[in-house]
């Protein structure tokens, strides 16, 4: 089913480094807490879309990728989401339960879901298109085939991003591709893996 | 293209353990609403659909031991087991299990009752499946208010993908502190049983519940059979939390589903909205509707007898849909007593039979999501 789909572009920020196409474009500055590190990057790709600072740390991880992902160029409208990651929001889950007792956060319970996540990188790159999450423990390259797969077949999606977006303590990992019919690297189990996890970095 | 029916279900509410139980509970106008003290509320409680504890372990001591695994996990086993004894030959080796859920275990954050391990919801899948010996490893879905139904179409795919024989979806969600809280904080819970599209209506009720259907091919034939058609999805691509005021997102995955299947807009027979009884949610849902040209199709939100269940809740009302088509009925939407929405809107006010062959379900949530969903009643031959 997936034969006729390449991988076009692809995204990692993870240890401290952001990959784009298997290019380093930005490293951290020595032992940089992750919300500096997030905000560095902001500034280095020159990015001006304020409503960065209001989001939880997940929407900034997936906001980040999906910029650098697309380039500053504006995607298709028909580009589908279909992300997925461990730990759900549980890291903003955790920090507005420290709120609860006294004066919920409205602010934070907002971001208590994972797919608000998907809602930011919509409202920034306009796509009413389909979108979905997924919960898996490990990096999954057979949903992203199987959902993807069914969402070109059934004509409903004419580029797909999807990926992966997780925060859990500190730990953060971002791998996002940019999906389409168009010639590129095959969109298969065995790339996805080889691009996940590149063994030279 | 393979075809793919919702072959069998089970609710698991306040109103009862077990779909018929729910439905005759509906047909009786009965409530899952109940006033609560010190559940969370602030002042004197407020209303919820509530399941105490001891009533599940009673069920569940049959079947488990009620001491290892949470609330909700329970709940959703519970669910799922009655669908698997429904259908005794069915082949768990090759049936995927789907999870629908937005917060699940979250009640048990900082209790130290159970491994911390269970808070991430696909541990909580997991132990679902382990307890059933389900082979191949379950999907979840995490998707907001839309997750439910989002599961179904994700079964339907990913049993035409060759992933799956059949799936069950299951579906959980709970009235936690965290989620009340989170809502107060919003101002959106109702001091009274919530009244989707109603002039009066206050905000939204929470309600617990769980939920399992079985998704997949039949080789029966001769009786009737409810199959799932077409799903899609939109998002308002307008706002993290509150919905599109010209209910952008949840008109495109209308419309966008119906030209998909080239089905018109006279060919439907029943709605099964979201209808949450928010003051934006309601009317953005009338104003979508009437954009599509739904205006006069008979419609009901199943909130005010469940409350909003979150991530189980297009599930629940996907399964009444089923048995509405099935049983050629229409049940009226609870609590309405005038509208207080913009635009018009064909309510159910009491329960009545009608035929019923090709229905529409629809669904929103917070992240802007939408979606739409097709089932038709057919007759395998």
């Amino acid at each position: 089913m997936s034969n006729s789909l390449y991988i076009q572009d692809w995204v990692i920020i993870r240890a401290g480094k952001v990959i784009r196409n298997s290019d380093i474009i930005f490293k951290a500055a020595h032992d940089k807490k992750l919300s500096s590190f997030l905000k560095d990057i902001y500034k280095n790709r020159k990015l001006k879309y304020p409503k960065f600072f209001k989001m939880d740390t997940l929407s900034k991880l997936g906001y980040l990728g999906s910029e650098i992902l697309f380039k500053g160029e504006e995607p298709a409208p028909e580009t589908a989401l279909v992300f997925s990651n461990a730990s759900s929001s549980l890291e903003t889950d955790k920090a507005y339960a420290e709120t609860m007792h006294d004066y919920p956060s409205p602010s934070l319970f907002v971001y208590t879901l994972p797919n608000i996540m998907l809602g930011e990188i919509s409202i920034r790159f306009k796509l009413r298109s389909e979108n979905i999450f997924l919960i898996s423990e490990f990096f999954d390259p057979s949903l992203y085939l199987d959902y993807s797969g069914a969402l070109f077949q059934q004509e409903k999606a004419r580029e797909i991003v999807c990926g992966r977006v997780d925060l859990h303590n500190t730990d953060y990992d971002v791998f996002l591709c940019r999906i389409s019919p168009d010639k590129g690297i095959d969109f298969t189990e065995e790339e996805l893996k080889k691009l996940y996890l590149p063994t030279h970095e | 293209m393979k075809r793919n029916y919702l072959l069998s279900d089970s609710i698991i509410s306040p109103m009862g353990f077990g779909t018929r139980e729910n439905l005759e509970a509906i047909r009786q106008d009965d409530t899952a609403l109940k006033f609560h003290q010190n559940t969370g509320f602030p002042g004197n409680g407020g209303y919820a659909g509530l399941i105490p504890e001891k009533i599940i372990n009673e069920h569940f001591k049959e079947i488990g031991d009620p001491d290892i695994y949470t609330k909700l996990e329970k709940l959703i086993i519970l669910a799922i087991n009655q669908v698997l004894d429904e259908n005794p030959g069915l082949d768990i080796e090759n049936t995927g299990l789907i999870i629908s859920t937005t917060k699940g275990n979250i009640d048990q954050l900082g209790k130290k009752l159970f491994p911390e391990e269970r808070l991430y919801l696909w541990k909580m899948a997991e132990v679902i499946s382990q307890f059933f010996g389900f082979k191949k490893k379950p999907v979840v879905v995490s998707n907001a208010c839309i997750s439910g139904a989002l599961a179904i179409k994700t079964a339907n795919d990913l049993i035409n993908a060759g992933r799956f024989s059949h799936a069950i979806v299951a579906g959980g969600d709970l009235v936690s502190h965290f989620v009340l809280s989170g809502f107060q904080s919003f101002q959106a819970i109702s001091p009274q049983p919530c009244r989707p599209f109603s002039i009066d209506r206050q905000g939204i009720s929470l309600g617990e519940a769980a939920a399992a259907m079985l998704v997949g091919p039949t080789e029966e034939t001769g009786k009737e059979f409810v199959e799932y058609i077409d799903t899609c999805t939109s998002n308002d691509a307008n706002h993290i939390s509150g919905p599109s005021r010209t209910g952008e997102g949840l008109y495109l995955s209308i419309s966008r589903l119906l030209d998909h299947n080239k089905v018109s807009v006279e060919e439907i027979d029943y709605l099964s909205a979201h209808g949450t009884a928010t003051d934006y949610n309601d009317e953005m849902e009338a104003i979508a509707f009437n954009r599509v040209g739904l205006k006069d199709v008979p419609v009901n939100s199943f909130k005010g007898y469940y409350g909003h269940t979150l991530g189980t809740s297009a599930l629940i009302e996907t399964i009444l849909t089923r048995h509405s088509l099935l049983n050629n009925e229409l049940l009226a939407s609870a609590n309405f007593s005038a509208s207080g929405v913009s635009k018009p809107l064909n309510i159910i006010k009491e329960h009545r039979h009608e035929e019923l062959k090709l229905v529409l379900k629809t669904a929103s949530g917070f992240g802007g999501c939408n979606l739409a969903m097709l089932l038709k009643k057919v007759v395998n031959e």
